[in-house]
């Protein structure tokens, strides 16, 4: 049986990268997929793809900082598809400016896309969920919800999704909805990975201790195990999907300081 | 096609409890397991209970603390099926003792059968795994079984160090084994029924745990196996060094959720 049958699913930033990748694993595994982005011509020409497919998918344009825009994707899910089983906070942006950098605009524009919209997100999906007896949100914070990050909104807004997390947790146990975030590192083929550069992709693979970048599909994986009732005991985790780069990519780097210490002296 | 075809196994405690769970359902995705516990008749039921399914799964006993027994298995894992790309580190003990009422002899069992044991599994399975991989696509895994008692407080003394100390052995694992193209991860069961553990816990133990658990009702050994599952697949192929509690909650909200209640009855009994 597929893994999301009588699933349905609503994901925020599903027009590229990680979120395109859950919404095509979430239809194989036979979800309804709610799929919502800012970018409207991306997003439509992902959704048909995958009804020309045979999959149950539709799109609506959505900036998830704007309240009314729940209201109104909510209100598409139950009437499309008689429900809401599975929310995915996966929309964020970035705009890699330092402390001392950092613009009132930009930070308040992260702030609104990458910690209001998944409260938002909850608060207008959570009671729909109820409804439907239960499910699964998970919310995608970063390596940088676990660590230090150069973006301080960015790093902020990370570290308060892990934290908002712990408090939906508290709040809709008793409706049986499990709450969870995970922490990409490095991820190849999306926006954020993008808008980097070369240089930034160099260092993000020597500091992963298994040399290489993640993929979407990769993350979506570990969100459908998430969203499945395979983790129907897993709740309030959270999730580092980073190739070892919280847990070891530290002391990795170090040990390659001192073996290019040591072949210099030698 | 199932998750862990052509996937070779050794899962340590695997008589009972989370153990058997995870050999079931490793072996019903096409892995063949080499189960080992202290437990020689559960076991050899278990894995006579497997074969005659047609599942390929074989047992030894094994007391995980001993040495040379490992270096047993690993061959004999290797040689019945050919290689091995995956450890469960399972096998646990508790003894139940705060820190005033520890015996040296139970406190030295414990951490020989929760941390060195599993240091002596990831010693000598390591390299067998890694010479299994480098021929084949996909990688190896590691998956170490820590507890809640590994990320915050716990009664007995021996087995909250051991939980801990090996949630922090899993990082040394992954900074030596990622250029083996072997991933290490450690999950973090909250309180699982059915188990040797949830049993032994004596009078309110389960009803308490229930209590803390913001979901209301205790885990399955299935649902720790279906978490050990995907962390063993190469589903997971870029989780490495993840800490995944599994606890209906516990960890992040059970603090949380017991203060409410307290909360909550104390204003019942003042109005």
């Amino acid at each position: 049986m597929p893994r999301l049958a009588n699933k349905v699913a609503l994901i925020t930033g599903a027009a590229g990268g990680q979120g395109t990748a859950e919404a095509e694993l979430f239809v194989r595994e036979g979800a309804g997929v709610v799929l919502t982005d800012i970018d409207a011509e991306a997003g439509e020409a992902l959704a048909k793809r995958l009804t020309g497919r045979g999959g149950k998918a539709i799109f609506r344009v959505q900036d998830v900082a704007s309240e009314e825009s729940w209201q109104d994707t909510v209100a598409a899910a139950l009437s499309t598809f008689g429900g809401l089983h599975i929310l995915v906070n996966n929309a964020g942006t970035i705009a890699r400016q330092g402390i001392v950098a950092t613009t009132i605009d930009a930070w308040n524009r992260t702030l609104a896309v990458n910690l209001t919209g998944p409260m938002l997100g909850m608060k207008h999906c959570a009671p729909a969920m109820r409804d439907a007896g239960g499910g699964s949100i998970v919310n995608i914070s970063s390596t940088a919800g676990l660590t230090a990050h150069d973006d301080a909104a960015y790093t902020a807004t990370k570290w308060g999704l892990r934290g908002l997390t712990k408090t939906a947790v508290l709040q809709f146990s008793d409706w049986k909805i499990r709450v969870n975030s995970i922490h990409p590192g490095q991820i190849a083929d999306t926006g954020f990975f993008r808008s980097g550069g070369e240089a930034f992709a160099q260092a993000a693979a020597a500091a992963i201790p298994m040399h290489r970048q993640g993929t979407p599909r990769e993350c979506a994986e570990l969100v459908l195990f998430l969203a499945s009732d395979e983790a129907s005991f897993i709740s309030g985790a959270e999730i580092a999907i980073d190739g070892g780069y919280i847990a070891a990519g530290l002391a990795g780097m170090r040990n390659r300081i001192r073996d290019e210490l040591m072949r210099r002296n030698s | 096609m199932p998750r862990l075809a052509g996937k070779i196994a050794l899962i340590t405690g695997g008589a009972a409890g989370q153990g058997a769970a995870e050999a079931e359902l490793f072996v019903r995705e096409g892995a063949a397991v080499m189960l080992t516990d202290i437990d020689a008749a559960g076991g050899e039921a278990l894995a006579k209970r497997l074969a005659e399914r047609g599942g390929r799964a074989l047992f030894r006993a094994q007391d995980v603390a001993d040495e040379p027994s490992w270096q047993e298995i690993v061959a004999a894992a290797v040689s019945a099926f050919g290689g091995l790309h995956i450890l469960v580190n399972n096998a646990g003990t508790i003894a139940r003792q705060g820190i005033v009422d520890t015996t040296l002899e139970a406190w030295n069992r414990t951490l020989a059968v929760n941390l060195t044991g599993a240091l002596l599994g990831m010693k000598h399975c390591a390299a067998a795994i890694r010479d299994t991989v480098a021929k084949q696509e996909g990688g190896g895994s590691i998956i170490n079984i820590s507890s809640t008692a590994g990320m915050t407080a716990y009664d007995d003394a021996a087995y909250t160090a051991s939980k801990w100390a090996l949630r922090g052995l899993t990082k040394t694992a992954v900074l030596q084994f990622s250029a083996w193209n072997i991933r290490v991860n450690s999950i973090h069961p909250g309180t699982i029924a059915d188990t040797s553990f949830a049993r032994l816990g004596g009078e309110g133990f389960e009803e308490a745990a229930t209590a803390a658990i913001p979901l209301g009702r205790l885990g399955l050994p299935r649902d720790t196996a279906e978490l050990v599952l995907f962390l063993a697949s190469d589903d997971s192929s870029f989780i490495n060094g993840a800490e995944i509690a599994i606890d209906g909650g516990y960890i992040a909200a059970g603090t949380g959720h017991l203060r409410n209640r307290i909360r909550n009855d104390y204003v019942a009994r003042r109005n």
